[in-house]
């Protein structure tokens, strides 16, 4: 009697292409389990569909994007001409190497500063180190939209509006970082640091051989969420940015809050220029992503 | 430990101390710069009448303070902030939580999920904002396709005055619900599993029993941490006011970064801007105690 390999329950008969070991895999236990795993794929594709119908929609002419029925696949293919005039006939690689510019040099000196900083707060005793611990943890509720005002009136004074430096300046110190790096250093045995001091390391040596090494982790954590986040970021490029030549790739999309209904294949195709690097890269580096990203939570 | 005397202070301490001004000297420079005096002019300057317009001002005392009183557009942005946050944020806490324990009870999928769940917190919302506002257009949108397919009318999500704090919380909870739920899937996961089974000795067998006998009071301090990361969001809503609805239509959208924002960079009331800044400032500094407080207590339990 023919039985299908699929309907097979155990190991009795070993079916060609072994296709009772991928069903035992992915075979539901309960009704209820397979409405829940439906029901959470449903809500996962309504998560996904904006990324969707961005990608089908820069791939379409115009005056197919808002078609009464939506179709993935584009019935006119025009991606190639809006991908070509929005990397081609409008800056975005200048955009996109500005959002560079300003992510990597925030990042930089985030780093410099806080490592060491967070070393000696961690590890060495010196007169106003509990001020100074308490200076940060204070300054960590502290967000940008309240210290706005004064670094805008100060980038004007200093005739810095409208440069890279502007952007990256208030971020130059991210008092998250000396406080995540502190914690992480604190847990690192002091006998080591002691024997390496016997054997004539400097602490420098220490900071860079020993500390620095065993921080990998918390450093990569540390490094997607500022990178992410300084991506992302709209309220200061908004603030400080006034020519298209310094416009990083997120302020790039208040562009199409005026023109935003005439071009819409070039629009999305934009759109999905400015996400793509930060959605690629997540999937290059899920782990790493979710990891940095909800240690901003600790923030508060 | 921080007892270390100078006085006494054997050589190997003092090059040590010496050390330590070094390393923290670059750092402590730069909070001064970007966190103390800052935070010294905006009180100074919530103040004043600073314009930046003209470099002359005058102290105002606290008619800042207020105005806000008395000002229609501060009563209406606190207006909106409150109602956008009584959607938001329930939504964002049940939602997510929901999410968390039916991923974490899966076999198969459950990667996949996480990561589909969460791809929205790290895309750029600016972006994303975009295609928000073409899929909840009121006659071309997909949904409101998908609302007429149900024989019903259309529905002007981000034109109406009634409705666009409802879409912005839609999208708002778009791009966090991934968040909330991987916070509470590391919650979940610390829960041990043999309180379950003692849970089901006692006769805690159904998932509702389960749920209130074992996880939510287990899950009690990541719970406040989201409930107050959440909150915190949900005053800080700037990025999709700012680049589809700018604050419209007729201010129903004006929330209050956006009108903080408005007040000093379009209009440059710096004074009274800065005095709205403190306020939120207060505002943040409140969900902050609340955690320092309860947060504390709940760990030492």
């Amino acid at each position: 009697m023919p039985v299908t390999p699929l309907l097979q329950d155990g190991p009795s008969r070993p079916a060609r292409f072994d296709l009772s070991a991928l069903w035992r895999a992915i075979r539901p236990r309960s009704p209820g389990a397979v409405i829940v795993t439906a029901l959470l794929l449903l809500g996962a594709w309504i998560m996904v569909f904006p990324f969707i119908w961005m990608v089908s929609s820069s791939l379409k002419p115009t005056n197919e994007v808002f078609d009464p029925v939506f179709t993935i696949i584009p019935k006119t293919f025009a991606g190639l001409g809006n991908y070509y005039s929005v990397l081609f006939d409008q800056p975005y690689p200048r955009f996109l190497l500005n959002s560079l510019i300003v992510c990597v040099g925030i990042l930089v000196v985030q780093l410099v500063t806080a490592i060491p900083a967070a070393y000696a707060l961690a590890k060495l005793k010196f007169r106003g180190s509990t001020i100074l611990f308490g200076t940060v943890v204070a300054s960590l509720t502290i967000p940008i939209n309240v210290t706005s005002i004064p670094l805008y009136i100060g980038i004007v004074k200093a005739g810095l509006l409208d440069t890279h430096v502007a952007m990256m300046f208030p971020f130059f110190i991210s008092v998250f970082a000396i406080f995540l790096f502190r914690q992480f250093f604190r847990t690192f045995p002091d006998s080591i640091i002691q024997a390496a001091r016997i054997d004539g390391f400097s602490e420098m040596e220490i900071v860079l051989r020993l500390i620095l090494p065993s921080a990998v982790p918390a450093i990569a954590a540390f490094s997607v969420f500022s990178f992410v986040a300084h991506w992302n970021d709209l309220y200061w490029p908004l603030i400080v940015v006034q020519s298209q030549d310094k416009m990083t790739a997120t302020l790039s999309m208040m562009q199409y809050q005026q023109e935003f209904y005439t071009d819409y294949g070039k629009t999305f195709a934009s759109a999905t220029v400015v996400t793509a690097p930060m959605v690629v890269a997540f999937l290059l580096a899920r782990r790493h992503f979710i990891r940095g990203i909800t240690m901003t939570g600790v923030k508060g | 430990m921080a007892a270390a005397t100078a006085t006494t202070a054997s050589p190997l301490q003092r090059a040590q101390a010496r050390l330590a001004y070094w390393l923290v000297a670059p750092a402590t420079l730069l909070i001064l710069l970007i966190y103390i005096v800052p935070i010294a002019m905006v009180i100074a300057a919530s103040l004043t009448d600073y314009t930046l317009v003209s470099d002359y001002f005058e102290f105002v005392g606290l008619d800042n303070y207020r105005r806000m009183a008395t000002d229609d557009q501060f009563g209406n942005a606190l207006h909106n902030t409150f109602v956008f946050a009584a959607m938001f944020l329930p939504a964002a806490f049940v939602v997510s939580l929901v999410l968390a324990i039916a991923i974490q009870e899966r076999k198969q999928f459950r990667s996949i999920l996480e990561v589909l769940y969460f791809l929205p917190v790290t895309s750029t919302l600016a972006a994303m904002a975009l295609v928000w506002a073409a899929l909840l257009d009121s006659r071309q949108g997909v949904i409101n396709s998908a609302i007429a397919a149900l024989g019903l009318p259309p529905l002007n999500f981000l034109g109406s005055q009634d409705l666009v704090l409802f879409s912005l919380a839609l999208i708002s909870l778009w791009s966090t619900i991934g968040f909330n739920m991987v916070l509470f899937l590391a919650g979940l996961t610390a829960i041990p599993k043999n309180l379950y089974e003692a849970a089901a000795i006692d006769g805690a067998d159904h998932p509702l029993d389960r749920f209130f006998k074992v996880t939510w009071p287990m899950l009690g301090p990541t719970a406040m941490f989201v409930a107050i990361t959440t909150s915190i969001t949900a005053f800080k809503l700037f990025d999709v006011v700012a680049i589809v609805t700018r604050g419209g239509p007729d201010k129903a959208s004006e929330v209050y970064l956006y009108l903080a924002f408005l007040e000093g960079f379009e209009y440059f009331n710096m004074g009274y801007s800065a005095a709205l800044s403190l306020v939120f400032l207060l505002l943040i500094l409140v969900f902050a105690i609340i955690q320092a407080v309860v947060v504390d207590r709940r760990v030492h339990y």
